[in-house]
Parts: structure tokens; C-alpha cells; sequence
């Protein structure tokens, strides 16, 4: 059982956008009922078949885990949350469809995971400027995902994706929405945590 | 047409500060959230604008600016608005928000949002009735009445605030309060922390395969309904289900153990980061200035136990006497009256100003949760806070909670300056309760501001 390979994902982004929600329905195929603050950092485990139904299908481990926090944190709390993001083989960026500052704290929490500094002080060495070649060369790949679509009101939905459309071209990612309530569990489907 | 230009005056001023407000609460307060209700702040930066305007008005008062009728009307007008805002308009919004938030009541919201500012009026209405206001020049529905109670809860709430902080200042400032921590030592927890996080990484893959395989061998527990179920479950006993739960257990002990080590090991680092401040100049600085603060505090405790005990009360300000002394034993000779007013004026300008700032400051460090305490965090955090209480709503009801404290704070500081140069007649004898309070504030050692018969006749 433990001798399956495993894949360690960061779940990162603002606080309230629904990072432990979005852990739950991936790895226990329900909807959280009583959301509470993330202390810490919290893991939940996935099993997956990776290229399921080829002949190379291989079964992993896919390791979640939920930092929980804001960027603006006192260093304390910062230099405290670099300790989870050793090894890691992807990230996932949360952010909420209805409050436009969590997606512009994205690039901030993208570079907190990547360009950890293993100083004990904690301190993130940046010119604080957005630069496209920072994700190039970056063996890492990043999967972004909105939350909350539903909360949006009717009229405003055609808005919040042309947004986000741009968003996931800043970050070269792939982009799902997800609605809370889950209805449609088609849309989730972990086929491969490379993008090509 | 002095009128018109006082006016003009004093709206530019409550514009400006009606902007100042609005930035600080875009740029400090909400800086990671959208804020969508644009009501809250509104309301927010009118209590500022109204609170500073009242402030202005103090000091033109006491500087002989504009014209005395002027400011006798602005006087009154800034007066009404705050006491409707503040007791209207501000308890009505927070009900408001809190009945939204409850699930339960959001169809009738209005309705309970009334109920809760029927209870807010009662409790004020009787928190007043042991004060000695009533008297039958002047009606229950008077607004002495509301002066009164604002006044004397913005003064205890004042008094309570200056106390905390007063202590918390040295115990931040003074390093003798520091544990010694070195790197081994956060190195040590961090490694523990990683090692309960693998523990319970293997656990939950534990789980997550155990279920994988009873439901490949379609023994899917959550299928398992109804009376036929029950049957089954008798007589095929589950195991699977069973070592689950118990692995589930314990589970559930090891990540609120690796809660606490995650909170240790952030205390561990806040704590090392103040040490090294404290080797800096300034951190040295600060801790002189603890020092300083303790002492001036355990002798302002001492004086007040006494003044109490002993049912004395002071008649000259620290200031005055000091300028006093001053003049007496060093024989220096200066306009006593003169400077005493301006000096004792400036002094409570530069409290007023850091109190503000203090506030300011707590609003944004209490806006940012992990920024604020984590004894906070953790608390919420256990008690499986309810996620929406994040919401707007509720993140904006703590700064105009705190907001009402500073003006209840405006309205003590200016009903004792008009204590002294008052052409509100009608207001009379309001202040024979705030000079009961004054007595108390003195014996208490706040250093209170005196104009000394400067001569500024009663219009």
C-alpha cells in the first residue's frame, strides 16, 4: 500500500476562498458541511490512476496540502509555512470569483511557494515586478482554479471570465471553474498534473 | 456673510476628512477584500469626518478662530448628527449584519434587525437610569439624555482602554520578558512538525486505500441503509469500517497536535524576531522607554489607591504643577496661566493624536487575523468558526465598533473643554455629571486640560 509513488500538490490562496473545501470534495467526494479556519497546514490523501485505462496506467498517491493564511502575514507566521514547501511537485492557486484581490495575490503566493529562500529568516528575495520568465524555466506546473461562481450574480458572470481568462494567461495555466454544491463531478478529472 | 465663510470653512474640512476616512478604510483596512457594500463605508467615513470635525471645532474654540456664532451653530449641528448616527444608524447596521449572517433569520432580517436595536435602545436606556441627569427642567426624551450615557460610557471605555494599553506597552516594550530561543530550537520543532505531518500523510493514505478497496469489492459502507442493512451489518461483520474509524481517531489527535506545533513554532520565530529587534538602537530605545512606563505606571496605581482611599481630589492638573514647581523652586519666571493652558493644550492634542493612531493601528492589525494574535486563530480554529463569518459584514462591524469608542472619546474631551468656555446654556447641567466623572478621571491621574478663566465669555 505504501509502496505507491506519491505526488505532494500545495493547495495555496487567500484566506475564505475555499482552499479546505475544495480539498474535501476532491479527496472524500463530499461537500464540507461545517468549513472552519485552517490552522496550519492540513493533508488529505487522493488516490489516482494516472492514465487510466493505457497500458501505462500507474497508481499514486496524491498528497494535498492546504496552507492555510494570507500574504500580508507577519514574517513569523511566513517563515513558519516555508517549512511544507519542500519537495513539491505542483500547485494549485485558489482564488474567489467574487472578491477581485484574491486572484491579484496569487503571483505573490506563487512566488512565496517557489522562490523559498532557506534562510532562517524567512525572507523573499524579490524585485516584487511580474516576470513572465520566472514561470518558463520553472519545472513546477500550476493549476489555477476559481471558486464560487454561483455566488456571482447572473449579470456580472460574463465579466468575471473574461478576467479570469487573462488571469490564467499571466500564469500560463490551466483554468476550471467550480461551483460550490458540486453538482457536476465530470469537470474534475486528474488526468495528468503536466501540462503540455 | 462670516457665516457663510465659516461655513464654507468647516464643509471643505468635513469633505477632506470624509476622503481621509474612505482611503484609510480602501487602503489599510480592506486591503486584501473587495469591499462590495458601500453602505458600511459611508457610514464609517462619516463618523470619522464628524468625529474629526468635532475635534476642529475644539480647537478653534480654544484658538478664538471664526465667529463665535458660527461655531455655536456648527457646534450644534455636528452634535445632532453624531448622536444619530451614533445610535441610530450604527447599532441598526451591525444587527443587521449579524441577523444576515444567522441562516435562520435571513427571510425576516428587517424585522429582527429592528428587534435588536430595541434591545440595544433598552439596555442604554437603563445603563442611565442610576446617573443623576433628570430634572424637571428637561423632559425624558431630552437630548442631555443622550449626551449623558454616551459620554459616560465613552469615558469608562476610555479609561478602560488607556489602562490595558498602558500595561501591555511595557510587557511589548521590555525584553526582560523574553524567552531565550535559538535556531536549534525552531529547527528542532519544525523538524517534529514535519514528522507529524508524514505521520498522518501515511495514515490518511491508509484510509484512502483501505476505502478504495472495499468499494472495489462493493462493500461501500454509505450504501449500507434502511432495516435490511442493519441485518447485514449483524451478520457480516465490517472490520474494515472499524479499523477505519479508529485510524480516523487518530488521525483527528495528530493534526490538532500538529496544530499546536505550528503555533509554537510561529510563537518561537515571533519570539526570536524580538530579540534581534532588541539588539537594534531602537529596540534598546523601547525597552528604556518600558522601563520608564512600568514605573510611571505602578505610581500612578499607588497615587490613584490612595486618592480613592483617602477621597481626594486633586485640584491642579499635573502640568500646572509642575509649571508651578518650576517656577517656585527654580525661581524661572513665566506667565503661569498662559503657558499652563497652552502646554496642558498641546498635551492633549498629542494624546488625542497617538490615541488615534493606536486605534488606527489595532484596526488594521485586528483586520488581519493571522497579523493579530494567534491565540485568536486558534480559538476560532477549534471552535470551527463559521466560515462566512469572514465575510464583510462581520469584518466591518469590529472597526465601527472601535470607531464608536473614539467618539465617545470626542465627546467626553469636548464636553470638558465647553465645561470651561460653554455658550451652550442648555447644556447646563450635563456637566454637573461630567465634573463627578472629572473628579474620578482626576483621582485616576489623566492629566486634564483647565482653561483658566482665559476670559472667553459665555455668548
Amino acid at each position: 500500500m505504501a509502496s505507491l509513488d506519491r505526488v505532494k500538490v500545495l493547495v495555496l490562496g487567500d484566506s475564505g476562498v475555499g482552499k479546505s473545501s475544495l480539498v474535501h470534495l476532491l479527496c472524500q467526494n463530499q461537500v464540507l458541511g461545517n468549513p472552519s479556519w485552517t490552522v496550519g497546514c492540513s493533508v488529505d490523501v487522493r488516490v489516482q490512476d494516472y492514465k487510466e485505462g493505457t497500458p501505462e496506467e500507474k497508481t499514486y498517491y496524491i498528497e494535498l496540502w492546504d496552507v492555510g493564511g494570507s500574504v500580508g502575514s507577519a514574517s513569523s507566521i511566513k517563515s513558519t509555512r516555508a517549512v511544507f514547501y519542500n519537495s513539491v511537485n505542483g500547485i494549485i492557486l485558489v482564488h474567489d470569483l467574487t472578491n477581485k484581490k484574491s486572484s491579484q495575490n496569487l503571483y505573490r503566493w506563487s512566488l512565496e511557494a517557489l522562490n523559498k529562500d532557506s534562510s532562517p529568516t524567512g525572507v523573499i528575495v524579490s524585485n516584487g515586478d511580474y516576470d513572465r520568465e520566472q514561470f518558463a524555466e520553472n519545472p513546477v506546473p500550476l493549476l489555477l482554479i476559481g471558486t464560487k461562481f454561483d455566488q456571482i450574480p447572473e449579470n456580472k458572470r460574463s465579466e468575471v471570465l473574461t478576467r479570469t481568462a487573462f488571469l490564467s494567461e499571466d500564469f500560463n495555466a490551466e483554468e476550471i471553474n467550480l461551483m460550490t454544491g458540486f453538482t457536476d463531478r465530470k469537470r474534475f478529472n486528474f488526468k495528468s498534473l503536466h501540462y503540455d | 456673510m462670516s457665516f457663510l465663510v465659516d461655513s464654507v470653512i468647516m464643509f471643505t474640512s468635513q469633505v477632506l476628512f470624509f476622503g481621509f476616512g474612505w482611503l484609510f478604510f480602501m487602503r489599510q483596512l480592506f486591503k486584501d477584500y473587495e469591499v462590495r457594500r458601500y453602505v458600511v463605508q459611508v457610514v464609517f467615513s462619516v463618523t470619522f469626518a464628524f468625529s474629526c470635525t468635532m475635534f476642529e471645532l475644539i480647537i478653534f474654540e480654544i484658538l478664538g478662530a471664526l465667529s463665535s456664532s458660527s461655531r455655536y451653530f456648527h457646534w450644534k449641528l455636528n452634535l445632532y448628527v453624531i448622536l444619530l448616527v451614533l445610535i441610530f444608524v450604527v447599532p441598526f447596521y451591525i444587527g443587521y449584519f449579524v441577523v444576515s449572517n444567522i441562516r435562520l433569520l435571513h427571510r425576516q432580517r428587517l424585522l429582527f434587525a429592528c428587534m435588536v436595536w430595541f434591545t440595544f435602545m433598552y439596555f442604554f436606556w437603563k445603563l442611565g437610569d442610576p446617573f443623576p441627569i433628570l430634572s424637571p427642567k428637561h423632559g425624558i426624551l431630552s437630548i442631555e439624555q443622550l449626551i449623558s450615557r454616551v459620554g459616560v460610557i465613552g469615558v469608562t471605555l476610555m479609561a478602560l482602554l488607556s489602562g490595558f494599553g498602558a500595561v501591555n506597552c511595557p510587557y511589548t516594550y521590555m525584553s526582560y520578558f523574553l524567552r531565550n530561543v535559538t535556531d536549534s530550537d525552531i529547527l528542532a520543532l519544525e523538524r517534529r512538525l514535519l514528522q507529524t505531518m508524514d505521520m498522518i500523510v501515511s495514515k490518511k493514505k491508509r484510509i484512502a486505500m483501505t476505502r478504495r478497496q472495499m468499494y472495489q469489492r462493493g462493500e461501500d459502507q454509505n450504501k449500507q441503509t434502511g432495516l435490511w442493512g442493519m441485518i447485514k451489518s449483524v451478520t457480516s461483520p465490517q472490520t474494515g469500517s472499524e479499523n477505519l474509524s479508529l485510524i480516523q481517531q487518530e488521525v483527528d489527535a495528530l493534526e490538532e497536535l500538529s496544530r499546536q506545533l505550528f503555533l509554537e513554532t510561529v510563537d518561537l520565530q515571533a519570539t526570536k524576531e524580538r530579540i534581534e529587534y532588541s539588539k537594534t538602537f531602537q529596540g534598546k530605545y523601547f525597552n528604556f522607554l518600558g522601563y520608564f512606563f512600568s514605573i510611571y505606571c505602578v505610581w500612578k496605581i499607588f497615587m490613584a489607591t490612595i486618592n480613592i482611599v483617602f477621597d481626594r481630589v486633586g485640584k491642579t492638573d499635573p502640568v500646572t504643577r509642575g509649571i508651578e514647581i518650576t517656577v517656585n523652586y527654580l525661581g524661572i519666571q513665566f506667565d503661569v496661566k498662559f503657558w499652563s493652558q497652552h502646554i496642558s493644550f498641546i498635551l492633549v492634542g498629542i494624546i488625542i493624536v497617538t490615541s488615534i493612531r493606536g486605534l488606527l493601528i489595532t484596526l488594521t492589525k485586528v483586520q488581519s487575523p493571522q497579523g493579530g494574535t494567534l491565540e485568536i486563530m486558534e480559538w476560532v480554529g477549534k471552535r470551527n468558526a463559521y466560515g462566512p463569518w469572514r465575510t464583510l459584514a462581520k469584518q466591518v462591524k469590529r472597526p465601527l465598533f472601535l470607531f464608536i469608542v473614539v467618539l465617545l472619546r470626542y465627546i467626553k474631551q469636548q464636553i470638558f473643554q465647553r465645561h470651561r468656555a460653554c455658550p451652550c446654556s442648555d447644556h447646563g447641567h450635563v456637566l454637573c455629571v461630567i465634573r463627578v466623572a472629572d473628579a474620578h478621571e482626576h483621582a485616576a491621574g489623566v492629566p486634564l486640560h483647565r482653561h483658566r478663566g482665559s476670559g472667553r465669555a459665555a455668548v
